[in-house]
């Protein structure tokens, strides 16, 4: 009983969105938005195929690759500079212009410094995804509460086991903030690239049908996207469940008080 | 019949050459500011035999906590010297370990409760099967073998106290520093505590060292209390508190001999706040 | 857009022992030394040949060149555009989440009926509508403030969500007692409690807004910074292009730090500068 009402709580909703959506276009054919059963259709026959592997796969490799890397070399630097009050102070005002920079004017700079590539698509994902996580590290670091500081040092915690035991755990709430604002930097900007410059991947078939309007294709690879953000969504709240079970965990004792 | 005074030293007691496990010698410390220099400690000496319960009390601000932490090695001093085993304190000591008042802060809430007892023996490179057994035994002795898997955080205050004291008997040091370790725990807590530092002490035989503000609980506590004078800090009074060995929260605080020592130790840190300072370190600082 | 979304209290220890003089150098004059090695290492590295000058002029000439743009009355046409479909996208974005925000908040069956759908619209990236808008308004405003609607839009609605639902419940049940109405509960419980949150959306949102706008520019062509920046590329004119890209960093900068200063503002009566969720 109690499923059912979560089910119809989850449902109801979309549900009511798809009849207006089907009732809205279904009387006269409307040029602009196709039926739910044209673009489920149009959806099949245009991506369960070939396109699957030639243009959405290699597009979301890219992203992938270019994400973690960012996340790597994000925690890695934010890590080095945060501990170090000099290189905190030396870095901020350049590190600042470059988190207000908007990521897409990175695209035709990269074009020009690396060429319209693959790597170049990496790089730009790269470029664009790596502030929010490098700054909250450099944040998180920071702020590290200076009793645990004390603790790991009157214990003898120094060096890299500190970094491994004390400095990363306390940091990975920020830092996990900042991967998610990574993630839906890294998705703009894989679009944003391949419609730039590109004869393959996502954006630029999107693109391409659009030029030839053809809607219902165009539609299509809009609802392609969605999936994507809406997985990578998932994905992420899954793992920062796991990894922050403890924070929130913590949060919620904090908050009943 | 037991004289009315205690047995006492003006400034710290010291031990002869080799015998103390713990010695500090014309302890300074002074905070270079902004806005100036402060003095926080200006002369500190005295001794800690090996296997002594040592209180320290001393009005609000008398660099209680500075002293600590220039013992255990997380602040340099600006002159004198801190000797463990006769060596120069520089960092902090293998053979030492400290409990902190914040405790919330202290234990790292990521860990669970056997995880953060387990952690500074991992670190040291304690083999695994071993470190099994010490983090038990250590949970045992705090009386928390039944929550190893609990977070920090899921349990009361005093409880977590009592991990990080779990924490810091696991490390099996020779020297265990407390700062102000119940000051924000509850008044029944508190008394719980109190008698498991005492047993922990005599099961162990480990040196202690615990800083308080609260004059009951360092007389109730220690074998010996060091009363400090106001900042900038010097040793007012090093007396030995001559109780049975065996305390108990009612029958010890209600002994006669309690209530003398708790107001020969009450006059003196009036007489401390008042401003008033022992002759024989004023001179060591002319000196 | 890069937002440090926990901010924790400050150590409280510090206030224990004495604050203790830095050593070294102050802050701002170490800012400035990098701000130096960066502009001295741009410089070179066209100079030494580690890349070329054609694809990266050297610092001091794109520095000429953003000097010389900021004497053109084109250059602050473009940045007027820009930062009209900014305001704009971000004005409707907030109202919108705003109100709809509230209403959903407040009822609990509405919180439950829409979590699904806005869980599932939310992750939908809004340049994946970049089609859509060329087609429906081609290289008008209107397709800049499509894009910057649909992603502001979300920051505000979740963080109003997050606001109200931060709500006493003890003082909602105590304003109903005393006959409250619905109004009076919004304007006197809701909104005091719900502004640090709805603030934190607007500065996120801000952000996100000069990002998509630019975007927009960029690939659709609507007018503004970011259609310059295409329109310089495509003739060569790669200094002017770098100085644009610059102006729209300062951009960044100025409208993050413009919603700080305002944030704090507005804030600066309530009781409890909270710390941000992460949605």
């Amino acid at each position: 009983m109690k499923t059912l009402k979560s089910l119809g709580y989850l449902l109801t909703l979309p549900l009511i969105l798809l009849a207006w959506w089907w009732i809205a276009t279904s009387g006269a054919a409307n040029f602009f938005v196709p039926t739910p059963a044209k673009l489920a259709e149009t959806f099949i026959d245009t991506w369960m195929g070939e396109k699957l592997l030639t243009d959405v796969l290699p597009s979301v490799i890219r992203l992938v690759v270019g994400v973690l890397a960012a996340i790597v070399l994000g925690i890695g630097l934010g890590l080095a500079v945060g501990l170090n009050r000099t290189m905190r102070a030396v870095t901020e005002p350049v590190f600042e212009f470059f988190r207000a920079l908007p990521p897409p004017v990175l695209v035709p700079v990269l074009m020009l410094l690396v060429g319209i590539n693959d790597g170049m698509k990496i790089a730009v994902i790269i470029s664009g995804c790596i502030w929010p996580v490098l700054l909250n590290t450099i944040e998180a670091v920071r702020s590290i509460d200076p009793v645990q500081n004390e603790t790991s040092r009157s214990y003898g915690i120094s060096g890299l086991s500190r970094i491994r035991y004390q400095v990363l755990p306390s940091a990975t709430p920020t830092i996990m903030a900042g991967v998610r604002q990574c993630l839906s930097i890294g998705l703009i900007l894989m679009v944003i690239s391949e419609m730039f410059a590109s004869s393959s991947g996502l954006g630029f078939t999107i693109v391409q049908f659009q030029r030839s309007f053809a809607v219902p294709e165009m539609w299509s690879g809009i609802v392609v996207l969605g999936l994507i953000g809406v997985a990578l969504s998932f994905i992420f709240q899954w793992c920062e469940r796991r990894v922050l079970r403890w924070y929130h965990g913590l949060k919620e004792v904090e908050n009943a008080v | 019949m037991q004289s009315n005074n205690p047995t006492s030293h003006a400034g710290g007691r010291t031990l002869p050459e080799g015998e103390a496990l713990l010695s500090v010698r014309n302890l300074k410390k002074v905070y270079r500011t902004d806005a100036g220099d402060i003095e926080a400690v200006r002369n500190l000496t005295f001794d800690l035999g090996r296997g002594e319960l040592v209180c320290l009390v001393g009005p609000s601000g008398s660099g209680k906590t500075t002293l600590l932490k220039c013992i255990a090695g997380l602040l340099g001093s600006t002159e004198g010297e801190v000797r463990l085993d006769g060596e120069v304190i520089t960092g902090p000591p293998k053979k030492m370990a400290v409990v902190f008042q914040e405790y919330g802060r202290s234990l790292f809430p990521w860990l669970r409760v056997a995880e953060n007892v387990e952690l500074p023996l991992k670190n040291a490179g304690v083999p695994k099967a071993e470190r099994k057994v010490l983090v038990e035994q250590a949970l045992e002795a705090v009386g928390l073998a039944h929550v190893p898997k609990s977070y920090p955080w899921q349990l009361s205050g005093g409880m977590q106290q009592r991990v990080a004291i779990a924490r810091a008997v696991a490390y099996q040091p020779e020297v265990l520093l407390m700062d102000e370790p119940f000051a924000a725990v509850d008044a029944q807590t508190r008394a719980d505590l109190e008698d498991l530092i005492r047993s922990v002490w005599k099961k162990l035989g480990v040196t202690v060292l615990f800083v308080t503000h609260d004059i009951d609980e360092s007389i109730y506590l220690g074998e010996r209390v060091i009363i400090l004078s106001s900042s900038p800090t010097v040793v007012q009074e090093d007396i030995v508190i001559d109780l049975p060995a065996e305390r108990d929260q009612l029958e010890t605080r209600s002994l006669p001999r309690f209530t003398e020592l708790r107001h020969h130790v009450y006059a003196e840190i009036q007489k401390a706040k008042q401003g008033h300072r022992p002759e024989e370190a004023i001179t060591m600082v002319v000196k | 857009m890069t937002e440090v979304v926990q901010e924790r209290p400050r150590a409280k220890s510090l206030s224990r022992s004495p604050r203790v003089k830095s050593k070294g150098l102050p802050k701002p004059v170490l800012g400035l030394i990098g701000v130096l090695v960066f502009l001295a290492l741009w410089e070179l590295m066209p100079v030494l040949g580690i890349v070329k000058a054609k694809y990266l002029p050297p610092a001091s000439e794109v520095l000429t060149a953003l000097v010389a743009d900021l004497g053109m009355t084109a250059f602050w046409v473009a940045v007027g555009e820009t930062m009209t479909a900014w305001a704009l996208g971000l004005a409707i974005a907030v109202v919108l989440g705003l109100v709809l925000g509230l209403v959903i908040g407040m009822s609990p069956f509405l919180r439950r009926f829409t979590n699904s759908t806005i869980e599932f619209l939310r992750p939908i990236p809004s340049v994946a509508l970049i089609p859509l808008a060329v087609l429906l308004f081609g290289m008008k405003i209107e397709s800049s403030l499509l894009l910057i609607v649909y992603a502001c839009f979300w920051q505000v609605l979740i963080q109003v969500l997050y606001g109200v639902a931060d709500v006493d419940n003890v003082a909602m049940q105590t304003a109903r007692s005393y006959g409250f109405s619905y109004w009076q509960r919004v304007r006197d419980v809701v909104f005091p409690t719900m502004l640090p949150y709805l603030m934190t959306g607007i500065r996120l949102a801000a952000s996100v807004a000069l990002i998509l706008a630019i975007t927009a520019e960029l690939l659709i062509g609507s007018p503004g910074l970011g259609n310059e920046i295409t329109l310089a590329q495509s003739g060569g004119a790669i200094a002017g292009m770098y100085a644009l890209i610059l102006a729209t960093g300062f951009l960044g900068v100025g409208i993050n730090g413009v919603t700080r200063v305002v944030e704090k503002r507005v804030l600066s009566w309530h009781p409890s500068i909270r710390g941000e969720v992460t949605p």
